[in-house]
């Protein structure tokens, strides 16, 4: 099943909030009331730049019960594929694009007595929602933030003020300041929960900790979305529909087959959530496995895909489409 | 008469000690004492240092499994009376518990799941618990009519303690009342229930 009910919406308002961190605003075309959404949801903005279109997940980070419009911050990334850098630079206010309903993959377990998030830069944007939800249901929660420079990071001082320096704990690279991970995961209550949201690295560096001291994996979360990473140029056969199409360096195969009018089934658009996963029928050539969501048995098997952010290295792979 | 396939059917996957826990918990009853002491055999006793054992005998106070864990040389050890008094000062503990503690539970499945619900109100997630089946396979049934629980239940059908309807026992399984679920098996026709079977000795 693919939710694929998108909505217009209007760029109602955009706002640079940190360097390189703009804040966007959108509100439906038709004035009707967004889906209430459950912090840590994303959605898939679709972006129409010139003939390309840019398909990329974000986190939503207004209130969850602001029901009149959704907001998302975007980074601008040096190496951008397209998607932030056409965020940043072409989109105006008043705008029209298309936004998919929201999907999260990053829930907070309502079963937990605590909460501790720990963001690393634009890491912190589903926190933001999340802790919105989490304040007005009265939940223990604390945020480690690092940044790189205080100017870098967005929002640390809006989130300061509204839920106090003892629960937003910053630390800033260039300060010299790092988030003492074992520090603050030692003696914490039995039934607190643990997300982390960032770059690969720090993501990988604070489950590990957690794992050293003790913490069952039930209790550890994170999310991480990728870009799917460029490539050389490789072909796709479709066995079902015996078709054969051309995948280019900066695409990904499900890039290429949207291109082709081939509507593949994809969620999240970032190897974590697993619906566009695709059997490899035959493989001219080494699958190149970039996600986070198939276990190590089934990327070594090569009989699956992950059409969204993993791809080849050779001339051809046949997919089960 | 059992009902397979399904899914809510507990599943003990063994005590097997989690060597980054810094703390160790054991909820044992009755025969469970011996899942804890073939996993000394089996890993060592190193982390007896940093456990602590609970105990109850239940149906076992005649093997003396009390004294054999209490020589392991646990960091505690503390023998309970009855269930309900070994599940207060377990609650009690984990109100002090911090992440980093692994939780232990073996012996009858009636045991572990009322130690499960216990563990579960301090925001435990119960895939987290290192379990074990030991001992007798009775169950702990609830009757789905009047919702009275019955402990130590054997055979299927069994009469209910509570409401006296005959019940079929099913493999359905609540977690959150640690309990399997009891049905009427003679609702068309009262009084025609199958002879009951010892299934669970």
């Amino acid at each position: 099943m693919t939710i694929n009910t998108e909505m217009k919406v209007r760029v109602a308002k955009i706002r640079q909030v940190a360097d390189k961190v703009k804040r966007f605003r959108f509100e439906r075309v038709d004035g009707k009331p967004m889906p209430v959404f459950s912090g840590g949801a994303h959605v898939i903005v679709s972006m129409r730049d010139g003939k390309a279109l840019r398909r990329n997940p974000y986190s939503l980070m207004s209130s969850p019960e602001d029901t009149a419009g959704y907001e998302i911050s975007v980074l601008r990334v040096e190496t951008s594929r397209g998607g932030s850098a056409f965020l940043h630079e072409t989109l105006k206010e008043g705008d029209e694009l298309t936004l998919s309903q929201p999907v999260n993959l990053f829930p907070f377990d309502h079963r937990g007595k605590k909460h501790i998030m720990m963001a690393g830069g634009i890491g912190i944007t589903p926190f933001i929602a999340m802790m919105d939800q989490m304040e007005r249901e009265g939940r223990a929660f604390e945020l480690h933030y690092a940044v790189r420079t205080r100017s870098h990071g967005a929002y640390w001082k809006d989130l300061q003020q509204r839920y106090g320096a003892h629960r937003v704990k910053v630390y800033c690279d260039e300060e010299k300041l790092f988030i003492p991970v074992q520090k603050v995961l030692e003696n914490q209550p039995l039934g607190t929960h643990l997300y982390v949201c960032g770059p690969a690295g720090m993501i990988n560096g604070v489950l590990g900790k957690a794992r050293e001291l003790g913490w069952p994996k039930q209790n550890l979360h994170s999310e991480e979305f990728l870009a799917p990473p460029p490539g050389k140029a490789f072909q796709v056969k479709l066995a079902k529909s015996n078709r054969t199409i051309d995948v280019a360096p900066h695409q990904s195969i499900l890039e290429a087959l949207e291109a082709n009018g081939v509507e593949a089934p994809y969620l999240c658009r970032g190897g974590a959530c697993g619906q566009c996963e695709t059997g490899v029928v035959s493989c001219d050539g080494e699958l190149e496995h970039n996600d986070h969501f198939l276990e190590p048995d089934d990327k070594a098997s090569g009989k699956k895909i992950m059409i969204c952010v993993s791809r080849i290295t050779g001339s051809a792979v046949t997919l089960d489409l | 008469m059992l009902v397979a396939g399904i899914k809510s059917r507990p599943v003990y996957s063994g005590l097997n000690i989690d060597i980054h826990a810094k703390r160790h918990l054991f909820a044992l009853e009755g025969e469970g004492a011996l899942a804890l002491i073939d996993q000394v055999k089996a890993a060592g006793a190193d982390f007896l240092k940093n456990a602590d054992i609970l105990y109850v005998a239940s149906g076992s106070r005649a093997e003396d499994h009390d004294r054999k864990l209490a020589a392991l040389g646990a960091d505690t050890f503390w023998l309970a009376p009855t269930i309900p008094v070994l599940l207060n000062r377990f609650h009690v503990m984990l109100g002090q518990a911090h992440m980093g503690t692994r939780i232990y539970l073996a012996g009858t499945e009636g045991f572990i799941g009322q130690a499960q619900q216990v563990a579960m109100n301090h925001g435990v997630d119960p895939a987290s618990l290192h379990t074990e089946h030991r001992g007798s396979a009775a169950r702990r049934v609830q009757c789905v009519h009047c919702k009275g629980i019955t402990d130590s239940v054997t055979t299927s059908p069994y009469t209910c303690t509570h409401c006296g309807l005959s019940l079929l026992v099913r493999d359905h399984y609540s977690r959150r009342l640690g309990a399997f679920q009891g049905v009427c098996i003679d609702a068309e026709e009262p009084g025609t229930a199958p002879k009951p079977e010892e299934l669970f000795p």
